[in-house]
């Protein structure tokens, strides 16, 4: 096998892993479009890191992590709801990342391949990130498992129950900020989300416990990876879109297939 | 050596966006007691419910719970999403972990053995107020808050829960307090009554707010009737303007 399909599936395989179980928890808590608000504001972090002269994933954690912060200050008044909130996160991020890129002549990004993500061409220093930052982010969400899941149910109930709300809502967006930044390669920051949110949906019917769901999760996520590298590279087709495209099959397959659970 | 309170609630006011929710709200729950709030649709029970667990902070007053008690909440209307595969046995453990005997054990206090494993949307709307209510159990609780927790429960089973909740009280000695709007269930089983529309209308024994005419007036004719046809204890009738009738002979329950 080539090293750069290595390099690609092994870093498929890291983001998937790492993707699966925070994924459950995006689809639980409803927070698909925030998962897209954070992605949207990665291009300003490449520029950021490129401006800084840092690695682009430090540039986008940091930018993630600002935008993660400013909804979480911003969620405490409640005259807007989130979903609007976010909306204006998320393309005010997008534009000016876009704006700064106008400005920043000097500055030579791979705009495509950010938006798209570029699998075929990981590095091994891209994969220390992927696989460093995904294992940090699922052990850091494995800490954090119970309370986080008392508080997806009820977060009046929990917090009565001694949880302390704010602080494991802020873990946990910094949590998918981490694997934003780590994903952004792999599938491009368009199409993050997809790869959260689509493993996760595609295990739910198969699922009678949360932690089996996040693993099933992973499971689908990395053969996703698998079915659509194989794919891209037999009909010669964009790589990150071929494996979203790959995950979205096998979520049509998990509606087509025939229920065992009492529900 | 008397009752220790267990919360104490002063002179509490909220206000939110301008509109006034709460005013110059006090009471007390004592170990052992059962105190329910009781008050028409947006009347503030809930949020006072609240206010007491500091869920929602008040802007004036004092709220005062024992040190180091433990406290066990039943919230008003709780759904699992659907997206989440989660057992009845893995919801009552979410705030407290314990082992499955311990668990079963606490379902079978409230009669909701059956459920132990079934998937927690699978399980009617009776059976999920008696998992709550199993779920605050098993925190071993000092106090316990319970918001309307006869909701969705069908008549036989309301009254089942009402000899529940007043069993617990006996059997654990804790405090209870109870928002509800079953008049007539609440007056038959509680100790204290505190009839709240925004402020404390009237308060005290069920029997005693009964017959205050803040509380005819909130309630109006039907709350009056159907309490009168719904007693336990019945030593008077109301007529038909809530009057209290004496009546020298007994007569039979309604």
């Amino acid at each position: 096998m080539d090293d750069f399909l290595l390099r690609a599936l092994l870093g498929g395989f890291g983001v998937a892993l790492a993707a699966g179980p925070l994924g459950t928890f995006v689809v639980w808590r409803r927070m698909a479009y925030f998962g897209d608000a954070l992605a949207h504001s990665g291009l300003l972090g490449v520029l950021l890191g490129a401006m800084l002269r840092v690695n682009p994933q430090l540039g986008v954690i940091l930018t993630c992590l600002l935008v993660a912060l400013a909804l979480a200050l911003l969620q405490r008044q409640r005259n807007l709801a989130t979903d609007t909130l976010l909306g204006i996160l998320a393309h005010t991020a997008l534009s000016l990342g876009l704006v700064a890129l106008a400005f920043l002549e000097t500055v030579r990004v791979d705009l495509v391949g950010y938006l798209f993500g570029d699998i075929l061409a990981i590095t091994p220093v891209d994969l220390y990130w992927i696989w460093g930052g995904g294992l940090l982010a699922l052990s850091v969400l494995a800490g954090l498992w119970r309370p986080l899941l008392a508080l997806t149910v009820h977060e009046d109930l929990a917090r009565v129950e001694g949880v302390a709300v704010f602080p494991i809502r802020l873990a946990f967006m910094l949590l998918i900020a981490l694997v934003i930044a780590v994903a952004m390669k792999v599938v491009g920051i368009l199409l993050i989300t997809s790869l959260l949110i689509i493993p996760a949906a595609a295990a739910r019917r198969f699922a009678r416990s949360p932690e089996g769901m996040a693993a099933l999760a992973s499971l689908v996520g990395g053969a996703a990876v698998g079915l659509g590298l194989w794919a891209s590279l037999r009909w010669d087709t964009p790589a990150g879109p071929s494996v979203v495209v790959a995950a979205t099959a096998l979520f049509a397959l998990s509606l087509a297939t025939p229920s065992r659970s009492r529900r | 050596m008397p009752p220790e309170p267990l919360l104490t609630i002063e002179k509490v006011n909220l206000a939110i966006r301008g509109n006034s929710i709460l005013r110059d709200v006090s009471f007390q729950v004592t170990a052992g007691e059962i105190v329910a709030l009781i008050g028409p649709n947006g009347a503030g029970k809930s949020t006072l419910a609240r206010v007491a667990l500091g869920l929602v902070r008040a802007d004036s007053g004092q709220i005062w719970r024992k040190p180091g008690a433990r406290v066990g909440y039943m919230p008003q209307r709780l759904v699992v999403d659907d997206t989440l595969p989660l057992s009845v046995r893995r919801f009552v453990t979410l705030g407290t972990p314990a082992s499955r005997a311990r668990v079963r054990d606490a379902l079978a206090e409230v009669g909701a053995a059956h459920v132990l494993d079934a998937p927690v949307q699978a399980i009617s709307g009776g059976e999920m107020q008696r998992v709550l209510l199993a779920r605050a159990l098993l925190r071993d609780p000092d106090l316990l808050v319970l918001d309307e927790p006869i909701q969705g429960v069908d008549l036989n089973g309301q009254y089942e829960l009402y000899d529940l909740i007043g069993g617990l009280r006996q059997r654990r000695g804790c405090g209870i307090l109870m928002v509800s709007h079953e008049l007539h269930l609440v007056m038959a089983t509680t100790d204290h009554v505190l009839c709240l529309n925004r402020h404390v209308c009237c308060s005290g024994h069920p029997d005693h707010v009964a017959r205050d005419p803040a509380y005819l007036e909130l309630f109006g004719l039907d709350g009056a009737r159907r309490l009168a046809i719904y007693h336990h204890h019945h030593d008077h009738r109301h007529d038909l303007h809530g009057a209290v009738v004496e009546s020298a002979e007994p007569q039979a329950h309604g």
